[in-house]
Formats: C-alpha cells, sequence, structure tokens
C-alpha cells in the first residue's frame, strides 16, 4: 500500500513540476488547477451538469450494462462450459467475436439503436460480455470431476449437481470475469459517451472540455475514472477474499 | 447371512485410440453383513474401477451387482471415500457431512439430518471443527470428514479407494481404528482398495487379490486374527507376508 502511494505522489510530483515549467494550461493544467474542479463535483461545470451528476450518469450507464452482461454471459457460460456440444457449436464464433474492440460496433449500435443511450448500452454490454462469458467457461471447466462425482454418488439430479456443484465451484471463475468485466464497462462507457449525440457522462464532458479546451475538466473527469475504477476493484477482491478464500487450498 | 453385495462375472474393457485395454474380467465376489473386505492388486489391475462400477459411477461389459444401486436406480445403498478426500472446499465440514442428506434423492427430514450429524461429528471428533472450512483441516481430519459424509446417508456399504494413502504412517492407523470402531458401533459393512499389505491385513476379514491385467479375483485370503490385532504378531506376519507375494505375483515361494 505505501509503495503503490509513493509512486502515485511521484507521479503527481512530476506532473505538476512539468505543468508549472510548460506554464500553458492549454497544454498542461497544474494539480492545483484540477483540485479546484475536483474538490467542487457539485458545481455545474462549463453551463451543463456538474462531475458528480456526469459521474453518476456514467456510473448507471456502467451498471446497467454489465447487469445485462451478466444475465446474459453467466448462464450461457455455464452452458458451455458443462456440454462440450454446444462448445464445438459456439466457440469459434465466440473466438471471432471477442477480439473485435466494442467501440468498432459503434456505427451498427447507431444503425441499429439511434443515437442516445441504448447504442451506449449495447457498447457497455458488448464490452462486458466477452470477458464474463470466457470466464463463466473456465470457472466451470475448472469444477473437478470428482466433486461431481460425489454428487453423482448421492445420485443427485442434473439442477442438483448444477446448483450445489457446478455453480459454487465455478463461482470463482465468474467472480473474476465479473471484475474484468466491470473495469472493460467502465472503459466503454467513456468511450461511448464522446461519440456524438450524447448529453451527459463523463466520457461527454471530457469531450465537451476538449472543445472548449478546458484540460483541468479532462484531468478531474480522468482522476474521478480512475478512482471509481479502482474502488470497483477494491470492492470484488474484498469480496474475492471473503468468499473464495479456499480457492487452491483444498 | 444375505450378502450385503453380490458380485457377479464383472467385465469392463477400456476402449483407447484404435486399441482396447481389458480391466477386469469375470470378478466375482460377495460381501456379508459387516464385513471387512479389502482388494489389493498390483497397480492397474482394475481395483479402482471394480469401485466405481459397484458405486454407479462406471458401467460394466458384463456381469451383475445385486445389493446396491449399481445401475443407478436411487437409493443411498453404496458411498465411497475417494483416495483424496474430494470434500467440497466452499462449505464446511458440518455442511460437507450433510451435503448428501440435503439432496432430494435421500429425503432425510430436518431434524434427522441434525441428528445424524451430531452423532457423526461426535463418532469421528470433529465437532470443534463442524463450522471450519475443510482447508484448515489437517489431511487425517479431512479423510474423517469424507468417511461421516459418506456414513451420513446410511449406505448398506462403504466402498473406500485407497482412503489413507496420502496420510503419514500413525494418522493412517489411527484411522484404520477408527474404521474397526465404526464398523463396531454402526454395524458398517466395507470393501476397501489398499495398496498396503499390512493395513489390509490389520482391517480385513477377507483379503481379496486381482490379478495383473485384466484383473481376476486369483485368491481371496481369510483372516482369522482377533482384534486388536498386533502387526508384530507372527501370524500377523506370515500373512502379511503371503499377501505381498500374491499381489507381486509369486505365490509360490513360501518364506
Amino acid at each position: 500500500m505505501a509503495k503503490g502511494l509513493a509512486v502515485i505522489v511521484a507521479l503527481l510530483v512530476a506532473w505538476q513540476v512539468a505543468a508549472v515549467i510548460i506554464n500553458n494550461n492549454y497544454i498542461l493544467p497544474t494539480l492545483g488547477e484540477i483540485a479546484d474542479v475536483l474538490l467542487h463535483p457539485t458545481e455545474p461545470l462549463l453551463g451543463g451538469q456538474s462531475l458528480l451528476a456526469n459521474a453518476r450518469v456514467s456510473l448507471k450507464e456502467v451498471l446497467t450494462g454489465f447487469l445485462i452482461a451478466a444475465a446474459l454471459a453467466i448462464p450461457l457460460g455455464l452452458l458451455i462450459g458443462w456440454s462440450s456440444e454446444i462448445r464445438a457449436y459456439l466457440n469459434p464464433a465466440i473466438q471471432m467475436l471477442r477480439p473485435i474492440p466494442p467501440i468498432a460496433w459503434m456505427p451498427f449500435a447507431i444503425a441499429w439503436f439511434g443515437i442516445g443511450i441504448d447504442s451506449i448500452l449495447f457498447i457497455i454490454t458488448l464490452g462486458a460480455f466477452f470477458p464474463l462469458l470466457i470466464n463463466t467457461v473456465g470457472g466451470v471447466q475448472g469444477v473437478r470431476i470428482r466433486w461431481i462425482e460425489v454428487a453423482e454418488m448421492f445420485h443427485a439430479t442434473s439442477f442438483e449437481k448444477l446448483r450445489t456443484v457446478i455453480l459454487p465451484g465455478a463461482l470463482p471463475g465468474i467472480w473474476t470475469g465479473l471484475r474484468i468485466s466491470f473495469a472493460i464497462a467502465w472503459m466503454c462507457v467513456v468511450a461511448a459517451e464522446m461519440l456524438p449525440g450524447t448529453t451527459a457522462g463523463l466520457g461527454f464532458l471530457i469531450m465537451y472540455a476538449y472543445n472548449l479546451g478546458q484540460l483541468n475538466v479532462i484531468g478531474a473527469g480522468m482522476v474521478v475514472i480512475g478512482i471509481i475504477g479502482l474502488g470497483a476493484d477494491i470492492l470484488f477482491q474484498a469480496g474475492q477474499q471473503r468468499f473464495f478464500g479456499w480457492q487452491g487450498r483444498d | 447371512m444375505e450378502p450385503v453385495l453380490v458380485v457377479r462375472g464383472i467385465a469392463k474393457t477400456f476402449q483407447g485410440e484404435g486399441e482396447s485395454c481389458p480391466a477386469l474380467t469375470g470378478v466375482t465376489f460377495d460381501v456379508a453383513p459387516r464385513e471387512i473386505v479389502c482388494i489389493m492388486g498390483p497397480s492397474g489391475c482394475g481395483k479402482s474401477t471394480l469401485l466405481r462400477i459397484i458405486l454407479g459411477l462406471e458401467h460394466s461389459d458384463a456381469g451383475s451387482i445385486q445389493g446396491v444401486s449399481g445401475s443407478g436406480e436411487r437409493g443411498a445403498s453404496a458411498a465411497m471415500v475417494f483416495q483424496e478426500h474430494a470434500l467440497f472446499p466452499w462449505l464446511s465440514v458440518r455442511d460437507n457431512i450433510i451435503y448428501g442428506l440435503r439432496l432430494a434423492a435421500q429425503e432425510v427430514p430436518e431434524a434427522e439430518i441434525e441428528h445424524r450429524v451430531t452423532e457423526l461429528l461426535s463418532l469421528t471428533h470433529l465437532g470443534t471443527f463442524a463450522g471450519s472450512p475443510p482447508h484448515q483441516l489437517s489431511g487425517g481430519m479431512k479423510q474423517r470428514a469424507a468417511v461421516a459424509r459418506a456414513l451420513a446417508v446410511k449406505p448398506s456399504i462403504l466402498l473406500m479407494d485407497e482412503p489413507f494413502s496420502a496420510l503419514d504412517t500413525f494418522t493412517r492407523r489411527e484411522l484404520e481404528d477408527e474404521i474397526l470402531r465404526i464398523r463396531k458401533e454402526f454395524a458398517t459393512t466395507i470393501l476397501m482398495v489398499t495398496h498396503n499389505p499390512e493395513e489390509a491385513v490389520y482391517v480385513a476379514d477377507r483379503i481379496l487379490i486381482l490379478s495383473e491385467r485384466p484383473g481376476v479375483v486369483s485368491v481371496i485370503i481369510p483372516v482369522g486374527l482377533p482384534h486388536p490385532r498386533n502387526p508384530a504378531d507372527p501370524e500377523f506376519i506370515r500373512i502379511r507376508e503371503q499377501v505381498t507375494r500374491l499381489v507381486q505375483g509369486r505365490p509360490d515361494q513360501e518364506g
């Protein structure tokens, strides 16, 4: 923790030194100018919504897309992990679609869903979907055959096997997937909001501030994005230790 | 008395890539109530496969198994303790023990589950660890929990596949004594695969020797010694040496 903090402080100092030397806030705003925005998170910015309001819009979009992705990817991942037949059908298509950056779908998204929230949600869902799917499949495949045999020995039904062995056994993998997906969803929202037609969100704020040459607002937006991402990751990690401490220790 | 388990002419061949590998042919034996039978034989003679067929995890190509639900019908007539404990790491010791009871197939009322888990925790001396996850237990304790989990469904026969092979000598002897105590208190019938001749002579009423691939019952050795058995006893040593020679495939060399 202390080591990590030291690097962050060093980066901030370097930033500040560079900003003072350059002395041009159209190139590099000082920490003071960025902090000025951060310290007034509820005040309207650039004639629009406040920093906090924009962050709230983005977070809401991320959570919605993330939940849609989870609702689709977890059941499908369980199915693909469980059945080699289904895996044989779906895996090549998944591996082909997976490397396509979500943002590349934006023109299609706009064509299908129009400009606005639906397109953004589509991009977020797409971004969060694949890492969660891959990790869920991996989680199911990591479930030990022996555990399944124990269930069979007690004459568990297929549904009981799924509920009492496969799901809990795959949960650490699913959790890792959720963690990765959330980070990707968060990246997607900012990118998607930068596209034309949006009126709120951190991505919108950054793009809008860029058009007005307000680099300190951009910096503040980036700090907020980083803090929310870090916070989510800390929560996911705490959950990992709390619920899946058994992993790799049996 | 009616045997608890009747195994008749079990055969099993594994299909590999292009070649078939016979594992068992015509394996026939009975196990009587409250009997402890040990199965021994060289590596790869199909000992584990035989247990898995009896348990219903694998199907035999020929032969029949009576007395347990080998063919997948519902009921709780056989339960297995695997070589590695195979406890569910996300459940507490207590929840692991009652795992089988909670499944629909067993239909055990909640009060009865309470009663059984209390009894089994005390039988296996795991009471203070009831709420702990398995990874906090020692190797011997994990295996005792696996025994308790298998016994919870009141199986007509307890199958054990080299259950103590990963344990140190002292823990192993402790658990062998525990098995004998469980048989005494629970009237449990036990069929156990082991590769340790001393273990077999220490616990078994009869020792079944399987021949090398394909496995077939080559000889059955009764162990008539009274319990508790003394491994230093000359008769104990004689049987142990006889078993060792048979497993190694040299029955004629009398020591």
